[in-house]
């Protein structure tokens, strides 16, 4: 999930999914600036990140359900 | 202290309405200039080209001289061979071939190069004539070069707009400085718009080979053909051989993702793809691949043309290619222009509307607000590219972006 503004922890988002414009509430476990991603569920080390229906990554470290997911726990599979 | 400000801005938005109202987009019209090969532009510049490096003087004193006219320097054209000369020689040609241009005067620092131009040119039958500097000196060129831009300029500034198609424009598109925002609203504004023009009639294209990377397997399946998907496959295997693999240093040597996409939210090369892609929509197949700056030929409909991804460049080569309109989403904030093609800049990013408006054209953060939807997004975007085709400059041609820049295969002998 793609955060639209700047967050505090702690707070309570509100989550939209595009593809079906249903919506859902998460807590922020971290700071998250805009435009950054959001875990939805826990995330294992290793496991495939999905954007878009498609892999786009995998994790390099566990990331818990509302932490940041970014450049220092994800990493193209690719190189 | 204003007056009549906003009476004067409500009547540029309300041009369109109509039409896109109604949905039905066959009807919506443009006032441009029809060239003499038939092709429909929507600018009406001189331009003054030089052929290489040394020529930018000359050229830039003209356009100095007669004022209207648009100078393009460019550090290139000398001592370049095979493949890179031809795009060379491509480039300058398209861009002097592009119907937003009425006229060319090229001056070259010998004639033989010169002439090459000016023959490629003087294909489309517009006016075009150059000068060679060697035997005559920059003074003695720019005077005479300045005489014939200046009768181009009064023959061009007295040349007609008329009522032309929608469907006959030529409309490119490539993102810049991307992030989370663009896959998810701006880019996919290009591909609604796409999704409604294309069937019209259009020539679309889009391109950026590296940043394709990630999505090879979703980009190949969108060809309309097999042949013109391993036609598109073997393109950029050769990109990821030849360049990525015999170069790379990381990650596409740290250039994919940019630092400006990292700090947007994008993470891998895979997401930029998929984010990027979202820019041809949901329908339309690509019907052939282009080789940097060339037409395409194969009449309308959606193209891919191999360019840098690189925003200067790549827009640079669509132009040659012939496109007359750019589309162009940005999440953190690419100011890039165009000289000779209005740059048409859409963003979803709230923060970059906050702090860099004076740079977008198109708002459309409320999609990811949840107030505005794909398709009224759209809409905005084709009522835009109408009313810039009609005449209204873009934040890009407001703010002096001209970037002019050629894109070079390999160094020079």
């Amino acid at each position: 999930m793609v955060v639209v503004e700047d967050l505090r922890a702690g707070t309570d988002m509100l989550g939209l999914i595009t593809e079906n414009d249903t919506t859902f509430q998460l807590e922020a476990k971290a700071d998250i600036p805009i435009g950054h991603k959001v875990a939805l569920k826990d995330i294992k080390a290793g496991d495939t990140i999905w954007k878009y229906g498609e892999d786009v990554g995998e994790a390099k470290a566990d990331v818990a359900a509302g932490e940041h997911l970014h450049i220092h726990n994800m990493k193209t599979k690719r190189w | 202290m204003q007056a009549n400000s906003d009476k004067a801005i409500a009547a540029g938005k309300a041009q369109s309405k109509a039409a896109l109202a109604s949905g039905d987009y066959g009807k919506l019209a443009v006032s441009g200039w029809r060239r003499e090969n038939g092709r429909v532009g929507v600018r009406n510049h001189v331009v003054v080209l030089p052929l290489d490096d040394l020529s930018n003087a000359a050229s830039e004193a003209v356009a100095n001289n007669v004022k209207g006219t648009l100078a393009l320097p460019h550090a290139y054209g000398r001592l370049q061979f095979g493949a890179d000369l031809d795009l060379f020689f491509r480039t300058l040609i398209g861009i002097g071939s592009n119907p937003n241009v009425a006229a060319v005067v090229v001056i070259g620092i010998e004639e033989g190069w010169t002439k090459r131009v000016v023959d490629g040119i003087a294909k489309t039958g517009k006016p075009v004539t150059g000068f060679g500097i060697e035997g005559h000196g920059d003074i003695a060129t720019i005077a005479r070069a300045s005489y014939a831009a200046k009768e181009y300029l009064h023959w061009a500034s007295e040349l007609p707009r008329e009522e032309c198609a929608m469907s006959e424009l030529w409309v490119s598109t490539k993102c810049g400085e991307s992030d989370t925002t663009t896959g998810l609203s701006s880019c996919p504004t290009v591909g609604n718009m796409y999704d409604k023009l294309i069937p019209l009639g259009i020539y679309g294209v889009f391109g950026e080979t590296s940043e394709i990377t990630g999505a090879e397997h979703l980009a190949k399946a969108r060809a309309a053909t097999p042949e013109v998907g391993e036609k598109w496959y073997k393109m950029w295997k050769s990109y990821q051989d030849d360049v990525i693999e015999a170069h790379k240093t990381d990650d596409l040597s740290d250039s994919q993702p940019t630092k400006g996409n990292i700090t947007g939210g994008l993470t891998t090369i895979e997401e930029k793809a998929l984010g990027n892609l979202e820019k041809i929509g949901r329908k339309s197949k690509f019907i052939d691949v282009l080789e940097p700056a060339e037409a395409p030929a194969k009449g309308p409909g959606l193209y891919y043309m191999d360019t840098s991804s690189a925003a200067a460049e790549c827009v640079t080569l669509m132009a040659a290619g012939g496109y007359v309109v750019h589309t162009f989403p940005t999440g953190q904030g690419n100011v890039i222009g165009n000289p000779i093609v209005p740059v048409i800049k859409i963003t979803g990013n709230p923060k970059t509307m906050r702090t860099m408006a004076e740079h977008i054209d198109i708002d459309v953060t409320g999609i990811l607000r949840r107030d505005q939807t794909l398709e009224t997004a759209g809409d905005a975007l084709i009522g835009m590219i109408q009313r810039t085709a009609n005449g209204r400059l873009t934040a890009a041609e407001a703010l002096g972006h001209r970037e002019f820049v050629i894109t070079k295969l390999y160094r020079s002998a």
